[in-house]
């Protein structure tokens, strides 16, 4: 209470004091983190003469799609206060039920699709429902269901990988069209699609709403249970959109794919802005939250930096980020 | 013994001190009034270091003081029992009194289980209270567990104990110990703030009594002297019908009818109705059961039984979905952790009860939008930079009147307004009266919870007052006044 008081205090000072000054502060403020991944590509073009050509580039988004998918869902979970530990499992899960019925001359492609589509949407409502109905904390039910649906993966393949898919099939996360990568343009119309239910339709104000202030939401009629239903699912469905990206991409259903997955996107979520105090985030965001990510682990790579120091430098910049944008949530 | 002066204190869009003081003797029980909003809770938030002022000078036994934090008070020997009690449930009473200075073996911070239940045991014996040191704090009633706040707050032995709003949750028996404990500290030596609204306490108890009014002082008079009418046209300070230009509005039909409404723990056997273009007033103290009949009507928590009829008709409420659908709107009494999406924009602040109007084919109409804020905004003068301001920078009676545009919006014919005016400076008060006044003539049903008297007087067509969950007794606008409401909210006169 008395923080917050303070808070709008210093606000109004310095809309007094300097109003170019605000507008510089509000302009980082706001696009801070492009800022610094403009500043990261720019560094790693000066240390590496192979970071900045468009083949690199197109690799380091096409690397960056699956997560990036997953974290647009995982953004619109954590602005209702959210949170989803389940993705990378259900990538797994989905993965190897896909390419179960991806081999060469069996279905036709729609088929593996559609029951990537619908599994990774009944987990995400089954996460949903429980969370609403049985009103249990989503860190704990998401962590249940991150437990079951990798066990279900093992126990289906019992634990081998599933190969022999089809080019059809493979094409999805190899193939190009007109010199971009597939899964850039998935990744790209989810973000698009994501952006306009976010800010376009009823949908997006209520989950703003319900991460704003829950309790506001339901008197001000707003049914947040099924609400949260819808977010769960659709973050679900971007889980299996992912999961058939990655089958696609690797050739083969993998039980042991998407470890950790979950938490790179929720890193990207919040180093993009989106606060797990809920209410605040951009899909923009968190799609630049993930490219930082990606362009850090390309340009260490290219830099031949360890992948041991690379997991240490990743940990300090998510805490770093999150450092300054309570820092900047306090001076605003 | 304490002496403040000069303490101003200023909030985005309020003055919520302007230069107040308040000198306190040693030894001597010093009653501060005020009605709600007056500051009495900055300026002692301000002595125990919540808030730290903007000026002013605070001498505590010949030293100038300046606090950060509670434990700095604590330290100096400045204490307080909280109007709101906040105990930590699954532990003991014993374990809550010495919260934060258990007596521990040394660095490991093992505790001594067993002085900490002696020294509890010695404090109650002291003060003759009779509870076990080792029940849980959930297992109190609410009236024991004021008993232990207060036996807290005197555990600390300090020199000043302020007491917000003490004997609000305890009944006559338990005000009597507690007077009681009262006159042994003053003859200790102790100090004693005392915040109360009970006008007959003032004479049984203090010694002195300041009061402030819209955050500025008024005067310190001796309390033996001092006239209950005094006293009043100290707190209010202004005719009643200067803010409160009620307009004559014909009354017509019963919109809203409640019949028998009970739920249990609550309140039991509550009717009332509300006609069209009539403002009904709720009075009572608090925790009365006013914001939970409410609530229930509006389908938040429903009853357990009782009947609701809308323009006659029997209505089913099982949702605030239901009650949105049934053409009411409530306006809650904390705008903060049940009104406000602090982190969103004015303009989402207000759209959200009436979205489905602004959707078509499942996208949003946002130049509609845009025009009925702006529009609503303007009407009600909402004070922000745009509309796309993050609501958390207006000040409190811009963000009450962007809350009341939300249920306008909509339109509803039954509104329920839960403290309109809580929190709020006295120019966004009127207004905001202005504005009530207004519905009614356009015909709404309005219901009115206020626990400032003036208020529901000077709203009202008529009066519900409730006591203790149940309704005692209902007066029209005429036979309405401060002395008999008070009577009906405390339980002392039942008419129904």
């Amino acid at each position: 209470m008395s923080s917050q008081v303070s808070v709008v205090n210093k606000h109004e000072k310095s809309k007094v004091s300097s109003s170019s000054r605000e507008k510089v502060s509000r302009i980082l403020n706001r696009y801070g983190m492009l800022f610094i991944l403009i500043a990261l590509i720019i560094l790693m073009s000066i240390l590496s003469p192979t970071f900045f050509t468009t083949g690199n580039l197109l690799n380091i988004v096409r690397q960056m799609s699956v997560v990036g998918i997953v974290a647009i869902g995982v953004t619109i979970v954590i602005i209702t206060t959210g949170i989803d530990l389940s993705s990378g499992s259900v990538i797994a899960l989905v993965s190897v039920v896909v390419a179960s019925f991806a081999h060469p001359d069996t279905y036709p492609l729609i088929v593996p699709i559609a029951i990537g589509l619908g599994l990774g949407l009944l987990t995400g409502v089954i996460n949903g429902t429980i969370i609403s109905k049985a009103q249990i904390a989503p860190f704990i039910v998401t962590l249940g269901m991150m437990t079951a649906a990798r066990g279900a993966a093992l126990l289906i393949t019992d634990g081998r990988p599933v190969g022999n898919l089809s080019d059809s099939f493979k094409f999805i996360g190899q193939g190009d069209v007109l010199g971009i990568p597939v899964p850039i343009i998935i990744f790209g119309f989810v973000g698009l699609i994501s952006y306009i239910l976010l800010n376009k339709t009823k949908f997006g104000k209520y989950v703003y709403a319900i991460g704003g202030n829950e309790q506001a939401a339901i008197i001000a009629g707003v049914n947040v249970d099924k609400y949260k239903i819808f977010v769960y699912g659709y973050a679900g469905l971007l889980s299996g959109i992912a999961g058939i990206i990655l089958t696609s991409r690797i050739s083969s259903g993998q039980p042991t794919a998407g470890v950790m997955y979950e938490l790179d996107a929720i890193a990207a979520a919040v180093i993009g802005g989106t606060s797990l105090a809920g209410g605040i985030g951009t899909i923009g965001g968190t799609i630049i939250g993930a490219l930082i990510i990606g362009v850090m682990n390309n340009g260490l790579d290219l830099l031949n930096v360890s992948p041991y120091w690379q997991q240490i430098l990743k940990g300090a910049i998510i805490t770093v980020a999150v450092f300054i944008d309570s820092r900047k949530n306090k001076k605003s | 013994m304490l002496e403040m002066l000069n303490i101003t204190k200023e909030f985005p869009g309020v003055k919520a001190l302007d230069n107040v003081q308040l000198k306190v003797k040693k030894g001597t029980v010093h009653a501060l009034m005020g009605e709600n909003g007056a500051g009495k809770s900055t300026l002692m938030k301000i002595l125990i270091g919540i808030y730290t002022p903007d000026s002013g000078t605070i001498r505590f036994d010949g030293e100038e003081l300046k606090f950060s934090n509670i434990k700095n008070a604590l330290d100096k020997g400045i204490s307080m029992i909280h109007q709101e009690l906040s105990p930590i449930p699954n532990m003991t009473v014993a374990e809550n009194i010495f919260l934060g200075r258990e007596p521990s073996y040394g660095f490991t911070g093992w505790v001594k289980t067993k002085e900490l239940e002696e020294k509890t045991r010695q404090l109650f014996e002291r003060l003759e209270i009779n509870i076990d040191p080792n029940a849980k704090m959930v297992d109190l009633s609410i009236a024991n567990t004021q008993m232990v706040e207060i036996a807290k707050a005197i555990s600390y032995n300090s020199k000043l104990i302020i007491m917000d709003e003490p004997t609000s949750a305890i009944t006559e028996k338990e005000v009597n110990h507690l007077f009681k404990i009262i006159r042994s500290l003053k003859k200790e030596g102790v100090s004693i703030i005392y915040i109360t609204h009970k006008m007959d306490e003032l004479s049984q108890i203090t010694d002195e009594v300041t009061v402030l009014r819209d955050g500025k002082y008024v005067g310190t008079k001796p309390s033996a002297r001092i006239t209950k009418d005094e006293l009043i046209e100290m707190m209010v300070g202004r005719e009643l019908n200067q803010i409160f230009n009620k307009k004559t509005v014909e009354i017509k039909e019963v919109a809203l009818s409640v019949k028998n409404l009970s739920k249990k723990g609550k309140f039991e056997n509550v009717s009332f109705e509300v006609r069209k273009g009539e403002i009904l007033g709720f009075a009572g103290l608090m925790g009365s059961g006013r914001t939970e009949v409410l609530e229930s009507v509006f389908g938040i928590t429903p009853p357990d039984s009782g009947e609701i009829y809308i323009n006659g008709e029997k209505a089913n409420i099982r949702s605030t979905r239901d009650a949105i659908k049934y053409g009411m709107g409530l306006l809650t009494e904390d705008r903060k952790s049940t009104g406000l999406f602090l982190p969103l924009s004015v303009q989402d602040n207000m759209i959200t009860v009436n979205i489905d109007q602004y959707t078509k084919g499942g996208f949003l109409n946002l130049k509609k939008i845009e025009d009925n804020c702006k529009m609503l905004s303007d009407q009600l003068a909402i004070k922000t930079p745009s509309l796309n301001q993050i609501i958390k920078y207006l000040s409190g009676g811009n963000q009450q009147k962007a809350l009341i545009a939300r249920w306008l919006l909509r339109d509803p014919d039954i509104l329920f307004l839960d403290e309109p005016t809580r929190g709020i400076d006295v120019g966004a008060k009127s207004e905001i009266y202005n504005l009530i006044f207004d519905l009614a003539k356009k015909g709404k049903a309005i219901v009115v919870i206020s626990s400032e008297l003036p208020e529901v007087l000077g709203l009202s067509d008529r009066i519900v007052v409730m006591h203790e969950g149940r309704k005692t007794g209902e007066l029209s606008r005429e036979e309405a006044t401060q002395e008999k409401i008070m009577q009906l909210a405390t339980g002392e006169l039942v008419t129904t």
